[in-house]
């Protein structure tokens, strides 16, 4: 079968290049059919790629390592649901992955659009097949996921512990959906500009795509958030990693262009910089996937260097000179149809806040990129750090999170005096509340940016939570619906106003628990033996006692060992909690003769973080139990020398069977002893406040737009439709 | 066995590719009515978009953040160019009937 794969990939390559002459062509020359054909191809590139990967997923599945990819990633000793998820562990796998998504949303989009944009559509559609093209390609001639091994290995390497993880089975979708989503934004603005029509109706088409691109990037960002606070033993949630940065960039500048299209919407103006938003947001996507996959940089998310660097490369260097061309050449049709009518307006509120998101994209650009930059100038490679990006994106994102308070309350064209009196008087007045508040009674004041931050949230808060409340008594004056109802109906008559001011609140809400948990977090690493406590903040936690297990497992599924600890935690001499970090102990494969029992924990070592969360602080542990190195594999183990008497003690003309039975036994006694006699362990222990904050700010981001991107209730739209066409009709008569 | 179930599935999705792709050369062209033309549907979507304005134009009313005056002038303002674009509909259909059936 994977024959049928490869020639399916080469089949689904034939397609796009069949696909984008047929669409050009018909485009050319004026002939419906060609075009239709042209669109059709792809749904048969959804098709053809669906099949690859089923074909791949029932190899995962079935463990069939005669696929390189399968005996690369995973093992009969990987569990059914990461054996599945771990395709898009590697880079042949998640290639496929990314060009099946683009084709899954490219057949969406041209579905929506096949009696709609007919001038623009065989443009759009040959980009699309475009990119298909471009990644089938790296699938059929560079890395292909079908590649095969005979004879098949008996076992598979394995998935990474580290992947291992509920988060990590979505993150990679969601990531890869926002980053093809871009695609089709992207698609459409090359054909709107290639055809000179840049009107509402493909405003309306390439926002909601967009729309879809922000909500599933900004949901695979946070995931990978949490999968490194929760999974990676350092503490944090986000370390400016490059493949972090790479993510982020694109969602700061469709950011920007959700916003900047309103205006253009409205008022025919910012047309030449929504379509270099819009242009540059999917060039960032790509230069993304790039960065994960060519080993430029270093990161822990990257697939490490590969070949496929240059095609990327080259695929960038096209996305960026024609979208300079295109926008260079068409800067007659993207002229602006008006101008700002007052600074004091949302217009102006809304572009300072584009100045303010692509300022920020550009520094971490930068920053990202500095190494390579570097390089470049001096002939020496140099990184900056997270301090340095601190420095530049803190007082950026303060200005993000009041601008997100002041659109709300500000009205479009222009604002008055008399009524930004009556708008911001209760935002500025929350916000000097909690200025107060901060030098009196919330303990933030040792940190200006962060009184700063939260007197901005105190004012985002407050201006969205007014706009609710009027619009809410606004509908209740005007209908006879009961107050839940007419909240409900409120928001659905107008999703996209009100799912906006949600998405800010969890701006507000997620700005808050990060400046909260960066600035005011107590770290401690140290060694602690049992029975010794320590200071971490406001806390005193106690080593009370080692933990071990060892776990019989002939499948492996899981760890072999695990050494851990239990720690009091308690304030003030009352009891808060426990905590119990460990760390997980996986085996080495193959099973090395003569070092049988080192061979059972000399795997991956994964920490298993003890943590207790709430609303007001976390409180977070990991453990490294200690021992020394042993020099064969380098690997760090704790009870070194227990574990060498006890290999020497396994006779070698023992039935292999017999050795696992007997290192397994001994491994326990090990742990046994270590329970009781544990030597001191080093830890890393953390109290920070306020970081379930993120996360719950995250989920009602998500909300927000959500709420955006579901679209109105038709009858709705109708009912709504003929009572404006109506009153329309009515002045006309009266003219 | 499994050789032949790959035989069988290429063919297969050989097949429906050429059966999909051919499908437009094989299908009669339906006629074109106005309602489906591009500049039509533009026409629409400034309509709908003109329409949202004036919501918003009032919503923003309702909320306290337009006084009396600068409401009843932007709401003008906005139906007027709403009448201009159903002018605009008015004229494209004229210009373009529907053939009769």
């Amino acid at each position: 079968m994977a024959f049928a794969g490869r020639l399916a990939l080469v089949l689904a390559l034939v397609v796009c290049v069949y696909g984008i002459a047929a669409a050009l062509y018909g485009a050319r020359r004026g002939r419906r059919d060609w075009v239709d054909s042209g669109r059709r191809s792809i749904y048969c590139l959804a098709a053809i790629l669906t099949v690859a990967m089923a074909i791949l997923e029932v190899a995962f599945i079935r463990n069939d390592f005669s696929y390189n990819t399968v005996a690369n990633t995973s093992s009969t000793t990987t569990p059914l649901l990461y054996r599945a998820a771990a395709m898009w562990s590697s880079q042949e796998g998640s290639l496929l992955l990314w060009v099946w998504l683009l084709s899954i949303w490219a057949s969406v989009a041209t579905v929506i659009t096949r009696n709609r944009l007919r001038d623009i559509v065989p443009y759009a559609s040959s980009v699309l097949l475009g990119f298909g093209a471009f990644f089938t390609t790296l699938l059929v001639f560079f890395d292909s996921p079908f590649a095969q091994t005979h004879p098949a290995p008996v076992q598979g390497a394995g998935l990474d512990p580290l992947l291992r993880n509920p988060s990590m089975l979505i993150h990679p979708p969601m990531l890869y959906s926002g980053y093809t989503f871009f695609t089709i934004p992207f698609a459409f603005a090359v054909g709107a500009l290639v055809v000179r029509r840049v009107d509402a109706d493909w405003i309306r088409v390439t926002r909601r795509f967009a729309l879809a691109s922000w909500l599933f990037l900004g949901i695979g960002i946070l995931l990978g958030a949490r999968w490194s606070y929760y999974e990676l033993g350092w503490g944090g949630y986000w370390g400016w990693d490059p493949v972090e940065n790479a993510a982020l960039m694109p969602w700061l500048i469709s950011t920007a262009f959700l916003h900047s299209v309103m205006i253009q919407e409205k008022r025919g103006m910012l047309k030449i910089w929504n379509a270099s938003l819009v242009l540059g947001a999917s060039t960032l996507a790509i230069v993304g996937t790039f960065l994960v996959r060519s080993g430029v940089l270093n990161s822990i998310h990257a697939f490490g260097a590969s070949t496929l660097g240059i095609p990327f490369v080259a695929l960038i260097a096209a996305m960026t000179g024609g979208s300079i061309y295109l926008v260079v050449s068409r800067r007659d049709v993207l002229r602006s149809e008006h101008t700002l009518d007052s600074l004091f307006s949302r217009e102006a509120a809304f572009l300072l806040n584009n100045v303010v998101l692509v300022g920020l994209c550009f520094v971490i650009f930068w920053g990202t990129f500095f190494p390579l930059i570097s390089k470049a100038v001096t002939g020496t490679s140099a990184a900056v750090g997270p301090p340095w990006f601190d420095r530049y994106t803190v007082p950026l994102a303060l200005i993000l999170v009041l601008l997100s308070g002041v659109g709300p309350a500000i009205a479009w064209r222009r604002a008055t005096l008399a009524n930004a009196r009556r708008n911001f008087l209760l935002p500025l007045g929350a916000a000097a509340a909690m200025a107060v508040a901060a030098y009196t009674v919330v303990p933030i004041s040792s940190s200006i940016g962060v009184v700063l931050l939260f007197c901005a949230a105190a004012f985002v808060f407050a201006s969205v939570g007014q706009e609710f409340w009027r619009g809410w008594r606004a509908r209740r004056a005007t209908s006879r619906d009961s107050p839940p109802l007419a909240f409900l109906s409120m928001v659905r008559r107008n999703r996209r106003r009100y799912g906006g001011y949600i998405v800010h609140l969890g701006i507000a809400v997620l700005f808050i628990g990060v400046a909260a948990s960066a600035t005011f977090q107590h770290e401690q690493t140290l060694s602690l033996q049992v029975g010794q406590s320590t200071k971490v903040g406001a806390y005193t936690m106690k080593y009370v006692r080692a933990t071990g297990s060892v776990v019989t497992d002939p499948n492996h599924t899981g760890a072999t060992m695990t050494l851990g600890a239990v720690l009091r935690v308690t304030r003030g001499g009352h009891y808060v909690g426990t905590l119990r970090p460990s760390a997980g102990y996986f085996p080495s494969s193959p099973i090395v003769p003569g070092l049988v029992v080192a061979s059972l924990i000399s795997g991956d070592a994964v920490d298993q973080i003890g943590l207790q969360s709430s609303w007001r602080r976390d409180l977070w542990a990991a453990i490294k139990p200690l021992g020394t190195t042993l020099p064969a594999n380098g690997t760090q183990l704790p009870e070194e020398q227990l574990i060498s008497k006890a290999d020497a003690l396994i006779p070698a003309n023992e039935p292999g069977a017999d050795q696992l039975s007997l290192a397994y036994y001994l491994l326990r006694a090990i742990v046994t002893h270590y329970r009781n006699f544990p030597p001191p362990a080093s830890f890393t222990l953390i109290a920070s406040p306020l970081v379930m904050w993120i996360w719950i700010g995250g989920l009602i981001v998500l909300l927000g737009g959500l709420t955006a991107i579901w679209p109105a209730p038709s009858a709705l739209r109708s009912r709504v439709r003929a009572r404006y066409l109506a009153r329309v009709a009515q002045e006309l008569g009266r003219a | 066995m499994t050789a032949l179930l790959a035989a069988l599935l290429i063919g297969a999705l050989v097949a429906f590719v050429l059966w999909a792709l051919s499908g437009p050369f094989r299908a009669r062209a339906a006629a074109a009515r106005p309602g489906d033309s591009d500049a039509r549907r533009a026409l629409e979507s400034a309509k709908e978009s003109k329409y949202a304005e004036i919501r918003d134009n009032e919503t923003d009313y309702r909320t306290g953040k337009l006084s009396d005056v600068d409401y009843r002038e932007l709401d003008r303002q906005l139906r007027a160019e709403a009448v201009e674009i159903l002018r605009a509909i008015d004229e494209f259909d004229a210009a373009n009937p529907a053939p009769s059936d």
